[in-house]
């Protein structure tokens, strides 16, 4: 079976100086399982994202590689074609649900949208829908929230606001674009086992970014890992935790922190490590050149 | 609520109390005397004298002040010395013109700078947004008198398509029961009546309308670039609407609150402008009156004006803090 999401060769500069964003990236995705995106800020993961989801900034140009989503390239499609496919077939879970809802739109509104837009619902059929969805994501008293605006919600409510909004037209791929991060830790377990839960309900794809390799572990079927917008690792979840190739990959597993074992302490990733790193993608650069 | 409407209230009496003092010591302190511009050629000094006494200006100026304010209180305005007539009278008889001109020139700015805005938004990434700039750079630019001016020459005189003066065709049956005449045309669906009244009102309202159509384009444009780059935007950008349909249905209704605080300002603004476009237009409101009413030192009347306008800048800020707390439902529960 050919994967769902297949990511080729994908690579971007930056417009503004050509310095590259990423540097042939490859991954695929299959139905019904989670693939980790993982790398530090500015390792291109968000990058690819956006890529995605067809809303990357006009500072990034792609340079080389495909998108491909089933048979279609997100990369060259025309741009209304492209907006119906990702609004009918993805879905995206921001990382801030204080940034993500309308401040001015009541959450039943922003909840049915995609319903009404791709699932050819009425008003009346879509707010119905809208109120077994947030019943759900384990939502109190739907009726009242969905007349309610974003800011009577707290942040762990707004996250399950828009993790319903996501799941709402049954997207064949999702991205959770480190939808944790600006959550409680508390919060933060809730929210990644509800989404797990939707996830397996209904066999979606989901493309999960984030820099910890503890939610990884947690969910993930597969990861890559990144390091300025170059794949350093990539297998899936088993083997890169217990048999990582890639001294990366050792030295962030080495790095996390071991609530097990406090007696371990921290351990910052060593300098010679991200010299490594930095050298690989140099090589990598000039052979491109050459 | 009651609270806030009494503390509103008191504010707006107080203000006004201060407008009547200032406007009528400074008129007394000022040159010119009204008696000098009534008075014929062959007066002797007993009749300015006489004269003079008929009107109370020869009492003092606190006596003067107190008579005057006794007679407000009651709703007596005085009577206008140029006019003689009821200066309350004079203004209700005028106000009509001036508020239908002043509110077709706001909607026509609405419109206007809106439509400019959405496409500035729309274009934001294009080389052709410069156009855009360009003729929001022009309307920001030129005052309402010389958009007056360059107007008259153009649609007045060069292609004479519009009429130069006044409200409504002399011609035409004037038997209105209210002020609005354009209102009342179209409630009594004499469409006849206010396509002459349209045409009469499209210069003036085109003069007064432009600028602030370009102050409105400039902070709404700005506020919805400021909202199209803002998460939730991305968010419903990913859910597939169209870029037409997340600047209307996404950013407006973040960015209407800002405008609309800036706007209730500058429509005041539009108020006092109405002063020079209808005398330019001839056309027979408050603004074109006050221009009269100076010229001939009426004193009662130029008061009677000054305390209108005062009044009418006073319920446009009510209005605007009541409109801006209706587009905010974060401010609307608090």
């Amino acid at each position: 079976m050919s994967p769902l999401l297949s990511i080729d060769n994908l690579s971007a500069v930056s417009r503004r100086d050509g310095k590259p964003i990423l540097r042939n990236v490859s991954l695929h995705v299959d139905s019904g399982t989670i693939h980790g995106l993982v790398g530090e800020s500015g390792a291109g993961k968000s990058t690819i994202s956006k890529i995605i989801l067809g809303i990357v900034s006009g500072g990034v140009v792609v340079t080389s590689g495909s998108v491909m989503l089933g048979a279609n390239d997100l990369v060259r499609m025309p741009e209304r074609e492209k907006r119906v496919l990702i609004g009918s077939q993805m879905a995206l879970i921001p990382q801030d649900p204080l940034t993500a809802l309308n401040p001015g739109r009541r959450i039943g509104d922003q909840l049915t949208d995609s319903l009404r837009m791709w699932k050819g619902m009425g008003h009346k059929a879509a707010w119905a829908r809208g109120l077994e969805l947030l019943d759900h994501v384990a939502i109190r008293d739907p009726q009242r929230v969905m007349g309610l605006f974003p800011h009577h919600l707290s942040g762990g409510m707004r996250q399950r606001v828009l993790i319903a909004a996501a799941f709402a037209i049954e997207p064949k791929l999702l991205i959770a674009d480190e939808p944790t991060t600006a959550l409680d830790a508390t919060v933060q377990k809730q929210v990644l086992q509800l989404l797990k839960r939707l996830q397996a309900e209904h066999g979606t794809a989901v493309v999960f970014v984030t820099h910890d390799l503890g939610v990884v572990a947690q969910i993930c079927d597969a990861v890559t890992l990144l390091f300025q917008g170059k794949v350093m690792e990539q297998g899936t979840a088993e083997t890169i935790f217990n048999t990582p190739s890639h001294a990366y990959t050792r030295a962030l597993l080495a790095a996390s922190p071991r609530y097990d074992d406090p007696a371990a302490g921290l351990n910052p990733i060593d300098d010679a490590v991200i010299a490594a790193c930095r050298a690989e993608v140099a090589q990598f650069d000039g052979a491109q050149h050459a | 609520m009651i609270e806030l409407v009494a503390k509103r209230a008191g504010m707006a009496a107080i203000t006004l109390f201060g407008v009547a003092v200032v406007v009528f010591v400074l008129l007394r302190v000022a040159p010119g005397d009204p008696i000098a511009m009534m008075i014929g050629p062959g007066a002797t000094a007993e009749d300015i004298v006489r004269l003079r006494a008929s009107y109370g200006l020869d009492q003092s100026l606190f006596n003067q002040f107190w008579i005057w304010l006794g007679s407000l209180v009651q709703g007596d305005f005085g009577t206008s010395i140029s006019r003689r007539v009821g200066v309350g009278q004079l203004l209700l008889e005028r106000l009509p013109a001036t508020i239908e001109l002043a509110i077709m020139a706001l909607l026509v700015a609405i419109v206007l700078g809106g439509f400019i805005a959405i496409i500035g938004t729309l274009w934001r990434r294009h080389w052709s947004v410069g156009a855009v700039d360009g003729v929001n750079g022009l309307l920001l630019a030129i005052p309402e008198f010389v958009w007056a001016l360059a107007l008259v020459l153009v649609l007045g005189v060069a292609l004479p398509v519009l009429p130069l003066s006044g409200r409504i065709n002399p011609s035409l049956p004037t038997d209105f029961k209210t002020g609005f005449y354009l209102l009342e045309a179209l409630l009594t669906l004499r469409f006849d009546l206010a396509l002459d009244l349209a045409r009469h009102m499209a210069m003036p309202v085109l003069a007064l309308a432009l600028p602030l159509a370009g102050i409105i384009a400039r902070v709404l444009r700005e506020a919805l670039g400021e909202a199209m780059m803002q998460d939730y935007v991305t968010l419903a950008r990913v859910k597939g609407m169209s870029e037409l349909r997340l600047i209307l249905s996404e950013a407006m209704r973040n960015a209407v609150g800002p405008t609309l605080a800036l706007t209730g300002v500058q429509f005041t603004f539009l108020i006092g402008g109405t002063v020079i476009v209808e005398k330019i237009f001839s056309y027979p409101g408050l603004g074109n009156m006050a221009i009269d009413a100076v010229i001939n030192r009426d004193f009662p009347l130029i008061q009677g004006l000054v305390l209108m306008f005062g009044v009418i800048f006073i319920l446009i800020n009510l209005i605007v803090d009541f409109a801006v707390v209706a587009f905010n439902p974060r401010l609307r529960h608090g």
